[in-house]
């Protein structure tokens, strides 16, 4: 059934050349699916938040929690400028709770977010870069592998002390242990893909003349990027952990600092706020490396890794 | 007496694996391609036809011998030579007028150039309409047909063909064929197909090469003497078809006796 009804479009195609080969008809209909798609999404993505501030206010409702230690959200978001005032407007450590407001909750969680996407950035290149250096320059590749094997399952946390030896206290430890969360993986992973580019792909570039240079450039580092994506983005939740605790202990700043400092003055609805604040903001830095992959990685689907 | 565009001379090619004994994949082989002549390579699977391929486009090195492509011995891959696979193996990143120009910005052709040229072909070759598209919202045959267009745009003087139907259906199959012959016969180059399909050989070859099973050798060289298009129902069709199975056949149980006993 299916070579019968592949026919037409092919013989179609050879001789006069078919027009768009989609199923659907004029572009209105088409957006207005979209749309209730998107709204949908949206109605669920509600429910389900919903339904979770639902049970934790239903068990304190029915006095099956202590406020005190667990506020549900109607009690952590009920006094947003009193909150608020632990918020820190300068990020330099040891000015704790200086300001205030909503701009320092903003300038808070710029530097947070910054420390994660420089790390992320960081961590991404140089990991592509060693890692095809690991793969085509075979020496190299037996003399680091067993160093890189060794350090990679190391867990980020374990780095925290190395990074205030070394670099002391501020933004650089937070980075680096994004960056570490990151690197290994992409570097064993880049290793990894490279072996797996289509064997074709590289003849037909190579039948085309193709340079060592122009084959890395135009095939191979396209054809496994989208899957060298897809590990960073499932990294990105690990760099939020990782940096948190990293400004916890190494920075004295950021959204990690104040979540220590509610812990310390046992302000359960601070904890509360600024956790619903993380959530957000690792939510929304997920969606925006999923507008970046739109973007440069136009041919994949937004949700699968390539290859 | 016309220069052969390609010229194969007692070409033998082993395989060293680790740890098993070396392979003889080719021995001893030794034909010639006319300029514009259609030759099908035919023999059993594993006879070695598709490494002789990868040979001639420069992919792979001779183990003995030699291969002169218009009077030069081959030392390395060049666009003069295209392959196709039997995946059209284009670039998804690319659009398809992107992959067709692909050799052309290797060539470091200037944009707008490159662009007219893989507009042109890609209007010959049917596929118009579809320059924007992904790769892969394009259907098996409309993709195979770009891959042609990517080899026939560096106009090669030999174009190989690694069994470049068999993922398609049989439809698709046949339609590709007469729209080979047609591409064929316009650019004038020769053609080197490598099928284990008899019928695909009898109606597209000039000459059929038959091999040997593994070690593979020239077995026999059949001109097919039938003027094109070359009905399936012709008593003259059928007499090569009763031909090539008997030859084939023999070739077959020694290299199913041969996988059987390792």
């Amino acid at each position: 059934m299916t070579e019968i009804m592949r026919l037409p479009t092919d013989t179609v195609a050879m001789s006069a050349p078919a027009t768009d080969a989609s199923p659907l008809p004029a572009s209105p209909p088409r957006n207005w699916r979209k749309a209730q798609r998107q709204l949908a999404a949206l109605g669920w993505a509600a429910l389900s938040i919903g339904l979770f501030a639902a049970i934790w206010e239903a068990l304190w409702y029915f006095d099956k929690i202590n406020p005190l230690l667990l506020p549900p959200p109607h009690l952590f978001l009920q006094d947003i400028p009193g909150t608020l005032k632990f918020f820190d407007r300068s990020n330099r450590v040891g000015s704790v709770a200086s300001g205030g407001g909503v701009g320092a909750l903003g300038i808070t969680m710029f530097w947070t977010t910054l420390r994660v996407f420089t790390g992320l950035a960081l961590g991404f290149v140089s990991g592509v870069a060693v890692g095809a250096t690991l793969h085509y320059v075979r020496w190299l590749r037996n003399l680091l592998m067993p160093t890189v094997l060794l350090l990679a399952p190391i867990s980020p946390v374990a780095w925290l002390p190395v990074a205030i030896f070394v670099f002391g206290i501020g933004d650089v430890p937070a980075i680096f242990l994004v960056f570490i969360t990151v690197f290994f993986t992409i570097v064993l992973s880049t290793s990894a893909q490279i072996e797996s580019v289509p064997v074709n792909y590289i003849h037909v570039a190579r039948i085309m003349g193709a340079t060592q240079t122009q084959l890395f450039w135009r095939v191979i580092l396209p054809s496994i990027l989208p899957s060298l994506f897809m590990t960073l983005r499932l990294n990105l939740f690990g760099a939020w952990m990782v940096v948190l605790i990293a400004e916890t202990v190494g920075v004295g700043t950021g959204l990690g600092q104040i979540i220590s400092m509610a812990r310390a003055t046992f302000n359960a609805k601070l904890v509360f706020f600024t956790m619903a604040v993380i959530g957000a903001l690792g939510f929304l830095s997920d969606w925006g490396l999923r507008q970046i992959q739109r973007r440069m990685l136009w041919w994949v689907a937004p949700n699968r890794g390539g290859v | 007496m016309v220069r052969p565009a390609v010229s194969i001379r007692n070409v033998g090619k082993t395989w060293d694996v680790e740890g098993r004994p070396p392979l003889r994949a080719i021995d001893d082989l030794s034909f010639d391609v006319a300029p514009g002549e259609f030759v099908v390579l035919l023999g059993p699977s594993g006879c070695g036809k598709s490494s002789l391929l990868y040979m001639i486009a420069g992919l792979e090195g001779v183990s003995n011998g030699v291969i002169e492509d218009d009077g030069i011995a081959i030392s390395g891959p060049s666009p003069e030579r295209g392959l196709i696979f039997q995946e059209a193996s284009l670039f998804p990143w690319l659009t398809i007028l992107d992959n067709v120009a692909f050799g052309l910005a290797i060539r470091a052709e200037l944009p707008e150039r490159r662009k007219e040229k893989a507009r042109e072909i890609l209007r010959r070759v049917g596929l118009g309409d579809v320059l924007d598209k992904k790769p892969d919202e394009l259907s098996g045959g409309m993709r195979q047909r770009a891959a042609f267009a990517r080899a026939l745009v560096m106009q090669p003087r030999v174009l190989m063909m690694d069994e470049p139907f068999a993922a398609l259906d049989v439809q698709t199959r046949a339609k590709l064929q007469d729209f080979l012959l047609q591409i064929w016969q316009d650019s004038g180059a020769s053609v080197l197909l490598v099928t284990h399909s008899i019928d695909e050989a009898i109606s597209l070859a000039d000459r059929v090469i038959v091999f040997t099973a593994r070690p593979g050798r020239v077995k026999e060289i059949v001109p097919i003497d039938l003027p094109r298009p070359r009905p399936t129902r012709s008593p003259r069709y059928h007499e090569y078809r009763d031909y090539f199975t008997e030859l084939l056949a023999a070739e077959v149980d020694k290299a199913f006796a041969e996988q059987s006993g390792l």
